[in-house]
């Protein structure tokens, strides 16, 4: 699923290691979500929304409105 | 290869005390089948005695896998684990049909848990290719 993910961590300053700390999971995890080979978990997304006080369509690109765009 | 975590750090004592224990156990059950120390019902439980601590290590995997926080880092193990047992799985049956057909030797049953380790690796591997970076 495509995100908003690397820029909000980049506009802060953050590594990714930085990230994952903040978030209580891997920095693999995050690497995984940013290149969008991973979709993350509700709440997971919650709490990557929250850390980051945006919603989560603001941060996770919608898979169908996305493709529906595309056509 | 999954990241080092808590839970998979507990994992590993685990690992490294039933592999000890294995050790042990086996080393014990050969010496006593070897001098015939052990008869009757004994032999069985000593015989079985090194498959407990291997039975213990996919308890070990399955505990990992309830205690892992990390959503990701346990996909990519249960990914790894649906590998080995794809791969063991289809190994024995092919396997065991051209043993049916006399056109391999017979194999102890033990070896299954070897082939499926190295599914484990297979499955590591798997994760590399198809995450890259992140399925290290």
């Amino acid at each position: 699923m495509n995100n908003r993910l690397r820029i909000l961590r980049a506009e802060r300053g953050w590594s990714q290691q930085d990230l994952a700390e903040r978030l209580d999971v891997s920095r693999q995890s995050v690497n995984a979500i940013e290149t969008g080979k991973y979709d993350p978990s509700l709440p997971l997304a919650f709490r990557i929304a929250e850390l980051f006080d945006q919603a989560i369509e603001e941060i996770f690109v919608s898979p169908s409105r996305h493709s529906s765009k595309a056509i | 290869m999954v990241s080092r975590t808590p839970a998979w750090k507990r994992y590993n004592w685990r690992v490294i005390w039933l592999s000890l224990a294995y050790a042990v156990f086996l080393i014990a059950a050969v010496y006593g089948f070897k001098h015939q120390l052990v008869t009757g019902p004994a032999a069985y439980v000593v015989a079985i005695l090194p498959a407990l601590p291997i039975v213990g290590i996919f308890g070990a995997i399955g505990r990992y896998l309830v205690e892992e926080q990390d959503e990701y880092v346990r996909m990519l193990m249960v990914r790894q684990t649906l590998w080995a047992s794809g791969f063991t799985l289809s190994l024995a049956t092919v396997w065991g049909f051209l043993d049916n057909f006399q056109l391999v030797g017979h194999i102890e049953g033990y070896w299954i848990v070897v082939v499926w380790y190295f599914g484990l690796a297979i499955g590591g591997l798997a994760n590399k290719v198809s995450v890259g970076e992140s399925g290290c």
